[in-house]
């Protein structure tokens, strides 16, 4: 093996030592990185270029050169309104619907997923029973597709669905979840914790386990009460863990579309259409189709992911110099 | 002699590989949705052309929401098909490549008459942009055991929409019906009931405008129907955005009495009711304005100018459009026709129960009621901001979000601004 291999690092030596003598050595470093750049630039800094010169530009063509410059029209457009708290009094409603629907969608979201991953990851952090099979009954899901998930569940809580058909069996009556606002939000949230709850229990059950024992051992000998050992030991030792669960919970709360557009398809109304399904549908749904309105929509949305992004890197930080 | 044959084969691969990409570089690329059949019966009956002219054909299936959503981007970015069969019939105007100068005009003026208009859009002039491959019309179809079980006698030809209202209600209640009536969720599919309730959907100028005391008057009616239960709720407040849903299935399963959609259900109805219950379709009810309207509609076959082959396109095109190719298409697909020859000589729909027959030819019949306000909404470039702003407020107004009031200026808004868009 090793006589194919040297030959041929040879012939590959022969121009890196000539580029390292051009170049130098430090230089040399961006040789390795430019394919990577390359990729980058192409796929992820060209895109948001191409979004901010779509942000001000208005018209429905989708070719830069035939699009009317509009300036900060589109931002004005989105951000017109004499009470944000009320869509109702915003020229662009749909838009704040969004933004709301998407406000409470985290918040209650993030709040179950880490409630719930915690309260798992722990009651799995104990020596049950069957503990791996548990382990990977909570990580299924996860490994399910969104539109998989959304069908499953659209299955189970559609009008003639198996949770109706239980009810109807036990003389409590079925209800249509999908058509009340509020139950559709509901199980929405319900939803989307189901299916990710096992991606965030893992971290947590990570940190749980980097815990010392001997810290519990410790505060077993003091009789320590078990809450007030989960109290003092369990929740400070594992709050830098919480803490990059909780940031990631929120951008990918944020990011939520698919799941929920394939289960409810943003309805009733616009009880459930959160603010990926706005861009989505104002820049490739509907008609005309609004490119500019769409592009300035996601990058208010970008500004506040990088915020969250820059407090994950701070809790990063912070969980490394602690 | 082992390197040798690897050598010759990769060679004779690459060249089989080169010869075989060069013949598919030549094909015309037809991307095809179908309601039913279409597409299979398409490649069947292009498979003909080929064998006849040597002109390739490939027929790329693909979802209706492909035809929606992707085929217009495709097109503004000049990597779109050379013909595809659409439905936004003059909003894709600016693509279309125009056959005039490659078909016997004479013979397509006089086979499809006025639905060459509804290609040219804003555009207007005399260019023959496509061909309309199957003509469809909203109406009502009914179960008709249900009313017989309810011993309520169907409605007469011309009651109105209340009066089917009522009726449907009453047979629901007496044979235990989930829903008395159901509209798919399409801003098409209540056109034709808003126009009966007086909506003019243009100004004086022929601008589109969505807002007038007749579309006001359907929709608060529309709404009060879902309040009540005299509609499915499912249907639109089941989705959210400007979603297409349809109850077909709710009516196939024998679980509605009235239902409004169109021609184009026909086959499946007669797929899937078979004996289960008796089925009729009643055309569309009265409105208060004294039309009883439906909405023209259906689908074409176009060309599009940044075809690198237009006259092999045109050929292509021309062909389905030759008489006894339609009459085959629609005979096998079940569709209203929309050439006038092959209208004239009437259809003997393959493999159609006598149910399906009498119901396309019900609606066939219908079409001498539909509003020449329908024929021009059908043709006009802005009708699928029309019909996507329609469906997202009324189903506002439904659940509760807006009132019918703030959803009709709302209504009126989104128009105004989307219409600023297009300009």
């Amino acid at each position: 093996m090793l006589s194919i291999i040297s030959p041929i690092m040879r012939i590959v030596e022969i121009p890196m030592l000539a580029l390292q003598r051009l170049l130098g050595i430090n230089k040399l470093a961006w040789v390795f990185l430019l394919p990577n750049l390359i990729l980058f630039g192409l796929f992820a800094f060209l895109p948001v270029i191409l979004n901010i010169f779509y942000a001000t530009t208005g018209g429905d063509n989708v070719l830069l050169a035939d699009r009317p410059y509009v300036g900060a029209r589109n931002f004005g457009t989105l951000t017109d309104c004499s009470n944000f708290l009320d869509p109702n009094s915003c020229r662009e409603d749909k838009f704040w619907r969004a933004v709301w629907n998407t406000v409470w969608f985290v918040t209650l979201q993030v709040g179950f997923m880490v409630g719930f991953s915690l309260l798992t990851a722990i009651i799995l952090n104990r020596d049950i029973r069957a503990r791996g099979f548990f382990r990977s009954v909570f990580f299924f899901p996860v490994l399910l597709s969104p539109v998989v998930v959304a069908l499953v569940w659209k299955w189970i809580l559609q009008r003639e669905g198996v949770l109706n058909a239980f009810l109807d069996w036990t003389g409590v009556g079925g209800i249509n979840w999908l058509v009340s606002a509020d139950w559709a939000f509901g199980w929405s949230v319900f939803i989307s914790v189901w299916a990710h709850m096992g991606f965030y229990t893992l971290i947590l059950l990570a940190g749980l386990q980097a815990i010392p024992r001997d810290v519990y051992e410790a505060a077993l000998m003091d009789r320590s009460s078990p809450w007030r050992t989960f109290r003092r030991i369990t929740l400070p030792l594992l709050s830098p863990t919480m803490l990059v669960v909780l940031v990631l919970a929120m951008i990918k709360g944020v990011q939520t579309f698919d799941e929920v557009y394939a289960f409810t398809g943003g309805g009733p109304g616009t009880a459930t259409t959160f603010i990926i399904q706005y861009i989505y549908e104002e820049g490739f749904a509907g008609a005309p189709r609004l490119f500019g309105l769409s592009a300035a929509a996601s990058l208010l949305v970008a500004g506040v992911l990088v915020l969250l992004t820059l407090v994950q890197l701070w809790a990063n930080r912070s969980n490394v110099d602690g | 002699m082992k390197k040798k044959t690897i050598y010759l084969n990769t060679a004779f691969a690459a060249a089989f590989g080169f010869a075989a990409a060069a013949a598919h570089a030549d094909d015309v690329r037809f991307m095809c949705y179908s309601d039913g059949n279409e597409c299979e019966v398409y490649e069947d009956v292009l498979s003909r052309f080929t064998a006849d002219t040597g002109i390739g054909v490939a027929v790329d299936v693909v979802p209706y929401q492909a035809i929606l959503e992707n085929l217009p981007v495709q097109l503004a970015a000049g990597t779109g098909p050379d013909i595809a069969k659409v439905t936004d019939l003059g909003g894709l105007n600016e693509y279309y490549l125009d056959l005039a100068p490659h078909v016997d005009r004479a013979y397509w003026e006089g086979s499809f008459g006025e639905t060459l208009d509804w290609y040219r859009g804003n555009a207007g002039g005399d260019g023959i942009y496509g061909m309309h491959s199957q003509l469809t019309i909203t109406g009502a179809f009914v179960n008709a055991t249900l009313f017989e079980q309810a011993g309520v006698d169907l409605p007469a030809a011309g009651a109105t929409w209340e009066e089917w209202a009522a009726a449907s209600r009453d047979v629901a209640k007496a044979t235990g019906t989930d829903f008395p009536m159901a509209i798919d969720r399409s801003g098409h599919r209540v056109a034709g009931p808003a126009i009966s309730y007086g909506a003019k959907l243009f100004d004086a100028d022929g601008n589109g405008k969505l807002v007038d005391d007749g579309f006001t008057a359907f929709t608060q009616q529309f709404v009060d129907w879902h309040n009540d239960g005299t509609i499915a709720k499912d249907v639109w407040a089941g989705q959210g955005g400007s979603t297409y849903q349809d109850a077909a299935q709710e009516f196939i399963n024998g679980e509605l009495v009235f239902y409004y959609s169109g021609s184009w259900q026909v086959g499946r109805m007669d797929e899937n009711v078979g004996d289960f219950f008796d089925w009729k379709v009643v055309g569309s009810p009265c409105g208060p304005a004294g039309a009883c309207s439906g909405m023209p509609g259906g689908a074409g076959i176009v060309g599009f100018k940044q075809t690198s082959q237009p006259e092999k396109v045109a050929a292509v095109i021309d062909y389905l459009a030759q008489e006894d190719v339609y009459a085959e298409v629609t005979a096998r697909t079940k569709n209203l026709p929309a050439h006038l020859g092959v209208a004239a000589k009437g259809v003997e729909f393959q493999d159609a129960s006598p149910a399906a027959q009498d119901a396309l030819n019900g609606f066939a019949g219908a079409l001498p009621a539909v509003s020449p306000i329908a024929f021009q909404y059908q043709g006009y470039a802005g009708n699928r901001a029309m019909y996507g702003i329609t469906v997202e407020r009324i189903s506002q107004a439904i659940v509760g979000e807006l009132s019918v009031a703030d959803a009709m200026d709302r209504a009126a808004a989104d128009l105004e601004a989307a219409m600023a868009e297009s300009k």
